[in-house]
C-alpha cells in the first residue's frame, strides 16, 4: 500500500516532465488552427481569436493549461466549436479502452496457450503453425493484416461489418487486427519461458512425485514461464491503447487515436497536449499495476526498492 | 556482403579472436539466420544495383496504364497513377532501408554513449541519467514520433533546403531518438559488470583515462549486444515508418517507401474490383524483409549469447 502511494507520488513529476516536453514541441511548430492558407483572416480578428483561446502568450498558456489539467479541464477545443477537449476525450477514450482491452484479451487468450502448446510439442505441426502466426504478426504492419482480414471476413464472406463502432460484431475485426502483433509477442515469450522452465529441476521433481502431466504443465511450469509475459503486458496494454490509431483509421472507429492524429495535423495544441497527458497517465498507471501484480505472482519480488 | 554479415566479419579481426570467431561459427550453424542474411545481401545488392535506374524512373507515369495488372515485362503491374510498381518497390526499398539504418545508427550511438557514460560516471550522475530513461520509457513513443515529425520538419527543411530529404532525415531522427532507451539500459548493465573485471583495472593502473578505457577496452566487448539490438531496431524503424505513411505523415510523395506503397495498396482495395497487386507486392517486400531482419537478429542473439539458444 505504502509502495503504491509512493509510486503514485513519483508519477506526478514524471507527468509534469512529459507535459513540459510536449509543450515545448507544440510551441516549436509554427502556426495554429486560426492561421490557414486558404482562408485569410484579418490580423485584428486573428489576434482577438488567439487572445480568446489564450494562446497569445506561451508562458501564461503553459501555466494555465497545467492548472486546468490538474482539474481534468483541458480547455475549449480549437477545432470543434461548443466542445471542450475534456468532452472529446470523455467521448473517445472509452472507445479506445474497449478496443485495447478486447485486443489484449484476445492476445492473451490465444497467445499463452499457443505458446505453451508449441513449447510442449516442439517441432510438431502445431509449433510450426503458431510460428507462422507469430511471423505474420511480427512482420506485417497492422494496416496490411487488417485489410486482408477485411477482404476475407467482411467483403468475401460478409460475416462481419466493414467498419464502424457501437455493435458487438463491429469490435471483432479491429480487435483481432490490433491483437496480432501482441499475440505474436506473447506466444513467443510464453514459448521461450516454457522451454526454459520445462527443463528445470523442480519440474522433474513435480513429475517424479506423480503429478499429472497437464497439471505440471499448466500449473507448475506456466506460473513461472508467465513472468516475462507479465512484464511485457504493462507496456503492451498501454501500447494497444495508444498505438491503435492505425487500426482506428482503417476500421473507422471513433477512438482517441484518430483525435490525436487529427489534432497534430491541425496543430490543435490543446487537444494534442490533452491526449498526450491522458495516454501518459494511462501508461504510468499500467506499469504500476503490472509491478504490483508481479509481486503477487512472484513473491520473491519485493516492492520496496 | 550484407550489413549484418559485413559486421560479423569485423570480429574475425585479431582484436577479438576467440569469442568473435566462436560467435561467427554459431551464427553460421543457425540455418534460418544464415539464409536470411544471404537473402538480405542479395536484396540490398539488387536495390543498390538498380538504384541509378530506379531513382530516375520511380515517378514516370504512363496514364493509360493506370492500375494495369502484372504482365511479363512489368511483373508487379502499375499503381493508381500509372507508375511501374516494381520500379517503385525497388526504389522504395532503398528509402525504407535508409530510414531503418539511419534510425538504428542513431539509436545505437545515443544508447551506447548514454549507458556507458552513466555506468562509468556512477553515483548521482548515473542515478539521474537512468531516472530520465525511466521517465522516457513512460512516454507514449509513437505519439512522440508523430509530434517530432510535425514539429521539426519545417525547420529542418529550411536548414537542408530540400523537402524530400528533410522528410526522410526527420523520420529517422524521430524514430531513432525514441528507440535508444533499451540500448542504454543493456549497455549500462554490461559496462557495470565489465568495469569490475581485471583487464579494465589493469588498464586503469597503466594510466588509461575513462575515454580510452571506453573506446579501447569496453566497446570491443560490447559489440555483441550492440549488433543484436541494432539489427532488431532496423525492422522496428521500418515498421514505424509504414505506420506514419499510412497516417499520411511519412516521407513526402512522390518518393515511395515500402510503407507508403502498402498504404496506397490499402487505399486501392474496394468492393467492386480488387487491384490486389498494388497491395500485394509492397507488402511482400516489406514482410519478407522484416522477417529476414528479425531472423538475423535472433540468430545473432543466439550466437553472441549461447545461453538463450536451445
Amino acid at each position: 500500500m505504502k509502495y503504491v502511494l509512493k509510486r503514485l507520488l513519483q508519477a506526478i513529476p514524471i507527468l509534469w516532465v512529459i507535459y513540459t516536453i510536449t509543450f515545448l514541441m507544440v510551441v516549436t511548430v509554427p502556426g495554429n488552427p486560426f492561421q490557414q492558407a486558404d482562408r485569410q483572416i484579418p490580423e485584428g480578428i486573428q489576434r482577438a481569436l488567439e487572445a480568446r483561446y489564450e494562446i497569445d502568450n506561451n508562458w501564461r498558456y503553459y501555466w494555465q493549461f497545467l492548472a486546468g489539467a490538474v482539474r481534468l479541464d483541458f480547455g475549449p477545443s480549437f477545432q470543434y466549436r461548443d466542445w471542450t477537449n475534456s468532452q472529446i476525450i470523455a467521448d473517445a477514450l472509452p472507445v479506445s479502452l474497449t478496443l485495447g482491452l478486447s485486443a489484449m484479451t484476445l492476445a492473451i487468450v490465444f497467445g499463452v496457450p499457443a505458446g505453451v502448446l508449441s513449447a510442449v510439442r516442439r517441432n510438431s505441426w502445431l509449433d510450426m503453425g503458431t510460428l507462422v502466426l507469430v511471423l505474420i504478426g511480427v512482420s506485417l504492419p497492422t494496416f496490411v493484416t487488417g485489410t486482408v482480414l477485411l477482404l476475407a471476413f467482411a467483403m468475401s464472406l460478409s460475416w462481419l461489418p466493414v467498419g464502424g463502432w457501437g455493435r458487438l460484431d463491429q469490435i471483432v475485426l479491429p480487435a483481432l487486427t490490433l491483437s496480432l502483433p501482441f499475440m505474436a509477442y506473447i506466444t513467443r515469450l510464453t514459448r521461450l519461458g516454457m522451454l526454459d522452465v520445462l527443463g528445470s529441476d523442480y519440474i522433474r521433481t513435480a513429475k517424479a512425485k506423480g503429478i499429472g502431466r497437464q497439471r505440471v504443465i499448466w500449473k507448475h511450469a506456466l506460473k513461472n514461464a508467465f513472468l516475462p509475459v507479465l512484464s511485457f503486458l504493462g507496456p503492451a496494454f498501454a501500447q494497444a491503447m495508444t498505438g491503435s490509431f492505425v487500426v482506428e483509421k482503417l476500421f473507422n472507429v471513433p477512438g482517441l487515436g484518430q483525435h490525436f492524429v487529427n489534432s497534430v495535423l491541425n496543430l490543435d495544441r490543446g487537444l494534442i497536449m490533452a491526449t498526450v497527458m491522458v495516454y501518459s497517465a494511462l501508461l504510468v498507471g499500467m506499469n504500476l499495476l503490472v509491478d504490483v501484480l508481479y509481486s503477487t505472482v512472484d513473491p520473491r519480488v519485493r516492492l520496496s526498492e | 556482403m550484407t550489413d549484418a554479415v559485413g559486421n560479423i566479419t569485423l570480429y574475425e579481426e585479431p582484436a577479438l579472436p576467440a569469442r568473435g570467431s566462436r560467435a561467427w561459427q554459431r551464427f553460421r550453424r543457425h540455418r534460418l539466420a544464415m539464409g536470411s542474411a544471404l537473402f538480405l545481401g542479395l536484396l540490398l545488392f539488387t536495390l543498390l544495383a538498380t538504384l541509378p535506374w530506379t531513382s530516375t524512373r520511380y515517378d514516370a507515369q504512363t496514364l493509360e496504364l493506370n492500375r494495369h495488372p502484372p504482365t511479363l515485362a512489368h511483373p508487379a503491374g502499375f499503381d493508381t497513377l500509372g507508375r511501374d510498381l516494381l520500379v517503385r518497390c525497388l526504389f522504395g526499398g532503398v528509402i525504407s532501408f535508409s530510414v531503418g539504418l539511419g534510425a538504428a545508427g542513431l539509436s545505437v550511438t545515443v544508447g551506447v554513449l548514454w549507458g556507458a557514460i552513466a555506468a562509468l560516471a556512477g553515483g548521482r550522475i548515473d542515478n539521474a541519467m537512468m531516472r530520465l530513461v525511466d521517465i522516457l520509457y513512460g512516454l507514449p513513443y509513437i505519439l512522440l514520433v508523430i509530434l517530432m515529425k510535425v514539429a521539426f520538419e519545417q525547420p529542418l527543411t529550411y536548414l537542408i533546403g530540400d523537402r524530400q530529404i528533410a522528410s526522410i532525415v526527420i523520420l529517422f531522427i524521430a524514430i531513432g531518438s525514441v528507440s535508444w532507451l533499451t540500448m542504454a539500459r543493456v549497455i549500462r548493465g554490461q559496462v557495470l559488470s565489465l568495469r569490475e573485471t581485471a583487464f579494465v583495472e589493469a588498464a586503469r593502473a597503466a594510466g588509461a583515462g575513462s575515454g580510452t578505457i571506453l573506446v579501447r577496452h569496453l566497446l570491443p566487448n560490447l559489440v555483441g549486444p550492440i549488433v543484436v539490438y541494432a539489427t532488431l531496431t532496423v525492422p522496428q524503424a521500418i515498421l514505424q515508418e509504414s505506420f506514419l505513411s499510412f497516417l499520411g505523415i511519412g516521407v513526402a510523395p512522390p518518393v515511395p517507401t515500402w510503407g507508403s506503397l502498402a498504404a496506397e495498396g490499402v487505399a486501392a482495395i474496394n468492393t467492386v474490383t480488387s487491384f490486389w497487386w498494388i497491395l500485394f507486392f509492397p507488402s511482400l517486400f516489406l514482410g519478407v524483409t522484416l522477417l529476414a531482419l528479425n531472423f538475423v537478429g535472433d540468430g545473432l542473439r543466439d550466437a553472441f549469447d549461447p545461453r538463450t539458444a536451445n
